[in-house]
């Protein structure tokens, strides 16, 4: 009797684990199910939005670590993860680190702004002569001349500024240093671009947030973070002077509009100093990037597949959700090439069905 | 007896075991750091510049932060787990003993990012008070001599103290119930007051158990990094004064790792945490050495 019943609860277990696989299977390739993707904190809120999104519509799990631009990139390159994120194109020895052709879809457009700690959350002017002077530690109060010439009807007080900045690798930081390079000529001699630089003054703080958090403890400090950073903490941002000569603050339009500028097929350009009259000198693209062959490692054809998806997703459907974010959207030609870049995706050499 | 010799044998394995984990860490953070052993070779502990984009490494900056903030809060621990221990042991009774014991215990298990969050929101602003005090008043003393941010070597500090409290007390607790009533009644007899007895005769009795703590204490504080790095100000330049930010070795690697993509870069951080490991071994071997050239002493007396 015992026996009996030890076969058929048996029987009957394996008849259902069988069933239920089947009615998963649908004519045609499947995708895979979860997808794992490391990088920038950039936009970090912004991609904690989109895949939540993506899985109340598609139920695929996308689960995203921002390390930062760097370390998205090296776990790229080690194919620990599936895509990564980052707001500073790839290197050429990072590149070549890879092994095989990496594309860069652009997902989004941000804006870096510098942000600070004073009595009164005054509405500060601020062009790249004075962001170079503050962050090199030239000038090192607020009350500086060149400060006070920018602020006229502000009463900056006589402190000293508490410069911060990251004190991890950051697209973040690439952008900003970046900016300065092609702005200034003081700063392209003492500190140049990179995902760190050899900071001469201030504190360090890890990530956009560390950078949030150590702001709003430090009074009479600056520092430079992604808008939303500054937005949801509730902190002032400045105006910054472009090209042009116009003071421009960072708002979704003036990040599009800097962004209006030719693009190279492969979009990885950048769009710091820009030439466009009202937009913000210190916007970037941000990008996913991933293998253009997608066979490595023991990847099958599904998670091929589901990268493939949720890229058409970010630059389609998702684009719905940047500007709630205060990110800006991808202006049509840079969603046209980027179509072109994700249809380059293979699988063993052959385009994805 | 054959399972006299089996236990001889698994005990034996056990203890080569530990030994293999150990050098097995020092081989591999050894063959990891080569590249920049062979670029730096032992200057790399007297070079002063880190800077990745530009591939110059130098180790100073985090071997003064470390060692700075781990031996200060060491020292700044000393007087308070004495004092503690003793006021635990000799001054309350049976149930308050237990119950405070207890709550001293508990700050070894905060974790460690908890104490740096704690650190950056609470203590952080509290130290600023005080940095900006002593800036205003005392300016003169070098070693007050920057502008308070807050975090810094200061914050760093005392966050450390905090958190190697319970470890020294624990020790130190341990070896006061072990000193022998007789002692301490002759002490009595012979007309000494409370104070002199512990001042005089129970403390210096356990000056080995002291020592144990503070090595104990000195470890744990060497190898810190959640709650350094939230507080000591990530700046990777040799700090002037306490109130100046800087960095630690455990800290920087924890920074920097991550992201390190060039090869000198990732192996620059691998000579880092060999130097750590070398730096708490030797620290480790010395108390070890004192340790027992004390209880030697103690013996012959």
């Amino acid at each position: 009797m015992k026996k009996n019943l030890l076969v058929s609860t048996g029987i009957l277990l394996l008849s259902s684990m069988i069933m239920v696989s089947c009615t998963g299977k649908k004519p045609g390739i499947s995708e895979a199910k979860e997808l794992n993707g490391a990088g920038a904190t950039f936009p970090k809120v912004l991609y904690e939005k989109y895949f939540d999104q993506y899985y109340q519509q598609k139920q695929v799990q996308v689960n995203y670590q921002a390390v930062g631009s760097g370390a998205g990139i090296n776990t790229l390159i080690e194919k620990t993860i599936d895509f990564g994120a980052t707001d500073a194109p790839m290197k050429a020895d990072e590149e070549e680190k890879a092994g095989s052709s990496v594309i860069h879809i652009p997902t989004s457009l941000g804006a870096v702004v510098l942000t600070y700690n004073l009595d009164g959350n005054p509405k500060l002017k601020l062009n790249a002569t004075v962001i170079s002077g503050i962050f090199l530690g030239t000038i090192t109060k607020w009350n500086d001349p060149l400060l006070q010439q920018l602020n006229p009807e502000v009463n900056l007080p006589s402190a000293d500024i508490a410069v911060i900045h990251r004190s991890d690798g950051s697209g973040t930081t690439y952008t900003f240093t970046e900016y300065l390079t092609k702005a200034d000529p003081n700063w392209k001699k003492a500190l140049g671009t990179g995902k760190t630089v050899n900071w001469p003054v201030g504190l360090g703080g890890k990530g956009n947030d560390g950078v949030a958090g150590l702001l709003m403890q430090t009074p009479y400090s600056i520092g430079y973070v992604e808008l939303i950073y500054a937005t949801q903490n509730n902190l002032p941002y400045a105006l910054v002077q472009n090209k042009t000569g116009h003071f421009v603050e960072p708002t979704m339009e003036s990040v599009s509009k800097a962004a209006d500028t030719t693009l190279p097929d492969d979009l990885k350009v950048s769009i710091t100093d820009t030439n466009a009259a009202e937009g913000y000198p210190i916007s970037t693209f941000t990008w996913i990037i991933l293998y253009r062959e997608q066979r490595y490692n023991n990847r099958d054809i599904a998670k091929a597949k589901a990268a493939y998806n949720l890229l058409w997703w970010m630059i389609h459907e998702g684009q719905e959700i940047n500007e709630t974010l205060q990110f800006g959207r991808l202006p049509d030609l840079a969603v046209q090439k980027a179509e072109r870049l994700i249809q380059q995706i293979t699988f063993d050499g052959k385009a994805l069905p | 007896m054959k399972s006299d010799k089996l236990f001889k044998i698994v005990l034996l394995l056990f203890g080569v075991l530990i030994l293999a984990f150990s050098v097995g860490i020092f081989l591999q953070l050894f063959s990891g750091a080569w590249k920049s052993i062979q670029q730096n070779g032992i200057l790399f502990l007297i070079k002063q510049v880190w800077d990745p984009n530009q591939e110059i490494y130098g180790a100073l900056p985090f071997l003064v932060g470390t060692l700075v903030t781990a031996l200060l809060s060491v020292i700044f621990s000393l007087p308070l787990s004495i004092g503690s221990s003793l006021f635990l042991n000799e001054y309350i009774k049976g149930g308050w003993s237990v119950i405070i014991s207890s709550m001293i215990d508990l700050l070894a298990s905060i974790p460690s990012v908890v104490y740096g969050l704690w650190g950056l929101f609470v203590l952080v602003p509290y130290i600023r008070i005080v940095e900006n005090w002593l800036f205003q008043n005392a300016r003169l003393i070098p070693l007050f001599n920057s502008e308070p941010y807050g975090v810094g070597i200061l914050s760093a500090t005392v966050i450390l103290l905090i958190m190697i409290l319970p470890y020294s007390i624990s020790v130190i607790k341990e070896v006061l119930k072990m000193v022998p009533n007789d002692i301490k009644e002759a002490g009595y007899a012979l007309g000494a007051n409370k104070w002199e007895v512990l001042q005089k005769i129970v403390l210096p009795y356990i000056k080995s158990g002291i020592f144990a703590g503070v090595g104990l204490s000195l470890g744990r504080a060497l190898g810190e990094t959640m709650a350094v790095t939230m507080v000591i100000g990530n700046r990777n330049a040799l700090p002037a004064s306490l109130f100046d930010p800087a960095n630690t070795l455990a800290s920087v690697i924890a920074n920097e790792f991550y992201e390190a993509s060039s090869t000198l870069h990732v192996s620059s951080l691998i000579y880092l945490a060999l130097v750590l490991f070398v730096f708490s071994f030797l620290i480790n071997f010395m108390m070890r050495l004192i340790l027992k050239r004390i209880n030697a002493g103690m013996i012959r007396k």
